[in-house]
């Protein structure tokens, strides 16, 4: 029972990741172009799902809270400051998909909001599970860290890096969903954001061995974890052939896969820890009549569904999203 | 008043929940209102109930949307506030939001975008059963979050384990008496708000002397609803009434403002309590109907609130004035209902434009009784989360600080303010408009999920967010 809601945990923050990282990413991108043609189809190719891309994150919080509430309880109150900015940013870049189409003369405030937004949120993302991987001041189960006690250099780093993951997820989008202009503008952003997270992820790894992260301890331990860095460096290869011959459709699922594959490293280097070095999965799991009660409901019934719709909905706005030049 | 992080975290979710709930309290009632419209139109065919359904769509996406963007927040405030809380409770209050989520992401996401534009692609028969989950999604959203705060006034089905609240018997926690009064009393509230929205908007248009057949059906239509739902919303509420009596008496002196014991009991119809004297200030009183109310007796002793200790006692005068404000508001609505439903009946009302105005101006009642009865529940539980089990005060973070609590109450007002601000101006530019026109055409632009879109069909070009068949 802890284990299947362990795995509908994962398999919930990892669509997260994946759909809201790519659309968090065109709002990145967005804040990038001043071209009104190009932000009309940025945002149409993301207009149909985003909302929906987003309640997974509300999906994974009332999971943690059910299945696992040491772990809900304990690190939504230590990142207080963190949630709080990407909660805001959230609103803000929500609100802005409506509200932009309302107004002419209030339009650079909604952009702004949406730009704006959907960067802090992403960076404040990264940056706590920099802290996360990095490790937060518990005592005695108990967070001791204080206001500022996930501050730290590198989860600054982890938010930068995620900023830059989910632009190039964002912009693989772009890649898929779009044509001419905006298409070719994707394309040649997605060298420069290769290059920028493939530094960003050497400097992580050698801050981790400068610093003697424990998650270093558990790759000399665990050696088979390097099938995941494995999966990923393959993808990139492909991503990369992809890209050079403008075959549209495979980037972003290669870059979906190198992000799966850093997921899959992380959990897996922190397992059987929750909370790393502190919290395990046991110590963290509710009761069992109350992973039972949402087990004969929730889990086997109603979250198939929800898997479903989403393949529906996607399944609905496949394909490019015409130009829209005509409009303006 | 020392700005304490205690006192901030309960502001600030006291004015998160306060404007989240104003959102779904008005959905609830609409899809149930729009499910009716689409059944009528089914069966007598008048396009008019068409018009009418594809106008309130509209505002309902609107108001959808604010209540989904306002109701993220709520699922992770219990988490950086109340963290002693969530561990605590977790094991019950956890499953029972997930519920929520799962239930109301699935119904009402997946439905919804039938119901903006999937007309032209399902039968009439399927649109109408789309309609009609979207109502059943909504409904059972309000389930599971009544489920989860009635446990918190009345906590049954558990046992203390480790200092967790463990559940030994969902059956108890789900079928709890205390929850089967007040879902119905929460439904029927977001039933009244949906009918007096609906008839006061037929009512501005009346005056207006536009959209004559339109208004005429909103205002028969939200008139005779809430004509019939008030008298049975205060029979419900007299049932409330009655589980507080039953299982929170201090509440319920607090309520009714009862400082000492009294046989009989008068009942106080207003005054001025002063908590610090233990004692009521310019009080009207009436003799033994205290004690008619509290146990439906001439002769019952009804207990004072000095019975307990003063660490357990509410803040009186919150709860005494939210509950008759309340009150107030169901007498002044059950009159407008009443006398409006008859006028029209009599196909009169046009003539009385001042009950026209009234009604135009009732639209607030039903939300103001729906937040004035939530903050006599919420802190009339006072000094408890749990009740009577967890003290509010032990159930905040920590290590939470003042400092903190204080920037995210000002970042959440600034931010709530800001859109509350934009959408209500949306929502006004919708109703000003009125139903007519662009009657056939889907709302091309909008989409499932992005349910705040069908406002802007003048900006977006039919072939905008569409996609193209095949890659």
């Amino acid at each position: 029972m802890v284990m299947f809601w362990v795995a509908i945990l994962a398999v919930s923050i990892l669509l997260y990741v994946l759909l809201d990282g790519f659309d968090l990413g065109v709002g990145i991108l967005f804040g990038l172009t001043r071209d009104e043609a190009r932000r009309h189809a940025m945002l149409s190719a993301v207009a149909p799902i985003w909302d929906g891309n987003e309640t997974w994150l509300v999906v994974a919080g009332v999971i943690l809270w059910g299945a696992f509430p040491v772990v809900y309880a304990m690190l939504f109150s230590a990142f207080y400051l963190p949630l709080l900015l990407m909660l805001a940013g959230l609103i803000l870049r929500g609100v802005a998909f409506e509200y932009r189409y309302k107004t002419e003369r209030m339009r650079w405030l909604w952009d702004a909001s949406f730009a704006g937004g959907s960067l802090v949120a992403a960076f404040m993302q990264g940056f706590t599970v920099g802290a996360l991987v990095e490790g937060l001041p518990i005592s005695d189960g108990q967070y001791t860290g204080g206001e500022f006690g996930w501050f730290s250099p590198f989860a600054v780093l982890c938010g930068v890096g995620l900023c830059l993951g989910y632009a190039l997820l964002g912009a693989c989008w772009l890649v898929k969903k779009g044509e001419g202009d905006l298409r070719d503008a994707a394309y040649r952003l997605i060298p420069y954001l290769s290059v920028g997270l493939l530094a960003f992820l050497i400097i992580v790894f050698g801050y981790a061995l400068a610093e003697n992260l424990r998650v270093i301890h558990r790759w000399l331990e665990r050696p088979y974890l390097l099938v995941f860095p494995a999966i990923g460096i393959v993808a990139a290869l492909v991503a990369a052939a992809s890209v050079r011959h403008r075959r549209d459709g495979v980037p972003f699922y290669m870059v979906a896969l190198i992000f799966a594959a850093a997921f899959g490293t992380l959990a897996i280097s922190f397992w059987p820890y929750m909370i790393p070095f502190a919290i395990t999965i046991d110590e963290a799991a509710a009761p069992h009549s109350s992973l039972a009660f949402m087990f004969w409901g929730a889990g086997i019934f109603v979250f198939p569904l929800m898997l479903l719709y989403t393949a529906v909905s996607y399944t609905v706005f496949r394909g490019k999203v015409r130009p829209t030049a005509d409009h303006y | 008043m020392e700005l304490t992080a205690l006192l901030l975290s309960r502001l600030q979710f006291a004015f998160t929940v306060s404007f989240h709930i104003i959102f779904p309290s008005f959905t609830i009632g609409l899809a149930a209102w729009l499910t009716v419209l689409e059944a009528l139109h089914l069966w007598t065919g008048r396009p008019a109930y068409r018009q009418v359904f594809e106008f309130w769509l509209k505002i309902f996406g609107v108001a959808f949307g604010l209540g989904v963007v306002s109701g993220i927040v709520m699922a992770f405030q219990f988490g950086t506030n109340w963290s002693v809380l969530s561990r605590m409770s977790g094991p019950i209050q956890g499953p029972l939001l997930s519920y929520e989520t799962f239930t109301a992401f699935f119904l009402e996401a997946s439905f919804f975008g039938i119901l903006l534009f999937g007309r032209p692609r399902v039968p009439p028969w399927f649109y109408l059963f789309s309609t009609a989950m979207v109502a059943l999604g909504t409904t059972l959203s309000a389930f599971w979050i009544m489920a989860n705060n009635s446990w918190m006034q009345v906590p049954v089905g558990y046992v203390m384990e480790n200092g967790t609240f463990v559940p030994d018997d969902w059956f108890k926690i789900l079928f709890s008496p205390v929850l089967w009064v007040r879902f119905p009393h929460m439904l029927l509230a977001s039933y009244i708000t949906g009918a007096f929205c609906v008839a006061a908007t037929g009512a501005w248009y009346m005056l207006r002397r536009e959209f004559a057949s339109e208004a005429r059906i909103m205002l028969r239509m939200g008139l005779y609803l809430a004509a019939v739902l008030l008298p049975v919303q205060g029979f419900f509420g007299h049932l409330n009434g009655d589980y507080v009596h039953d299982y929170q008496p201090v509440k319920f002196a607090a309520i009714e403002a009862r400082w000492h014991d009294e046989q009989p009991a008068a009942e106080v119809l207003i005054a001025i309590p002063d908590q610090e004297a233990e004692t009521n200030h310019y009080q009207i009183a009436v003799p033994v109907l205290g004690s008619l109310i509290g146990s439906m007796s001439f002769s019952s002793k009804e207990v004072g609130l000095t019975d307990f200790p003063p660490q357990d006692r509410p803040p009186v005068i919150i709860p005494f004035f939210t509950f008759r404000i309340m009150v107030g508001c169901w007498l002044v609505m059950l009159l407008v209902a009443w006398a409006g439903s008859y006028l029209i009946y009599k196909w009169r009302i046009e003539q009385y434009r001042p009950l026209l105005w009234l009604t135009f101006f009732s639209f607030a009642l039903p939300i103001i009784a729906t937040l004035t009865g939530w903050f006599t529940a919420e802190v009339g539980r006072q000094p408890w989360v749990v009740y009577s089990v967890l003290r509010t005060a032990d159930a905040m973070t920590p290590f939470l600080t003042p400092r903190a609590a204080l920037t995210s109450l000002v970042v959440f007002c600034a931010v709530y303010s800001f859109i509350f601000v934009f959408g209500t101006y949306y929502i006004y530019q919708l109703l000003r408009a009125g139903p007519e026109g662009r009657l056939v055409l889907p709302p091309t632009a909008a989409i499932p999920n992005r349910p705040m879109s069908v406002v802007d069909e003048h900006h977006i070009t039919p072939a905008a967010p569409r996609a193209t068949a095949g890659e």
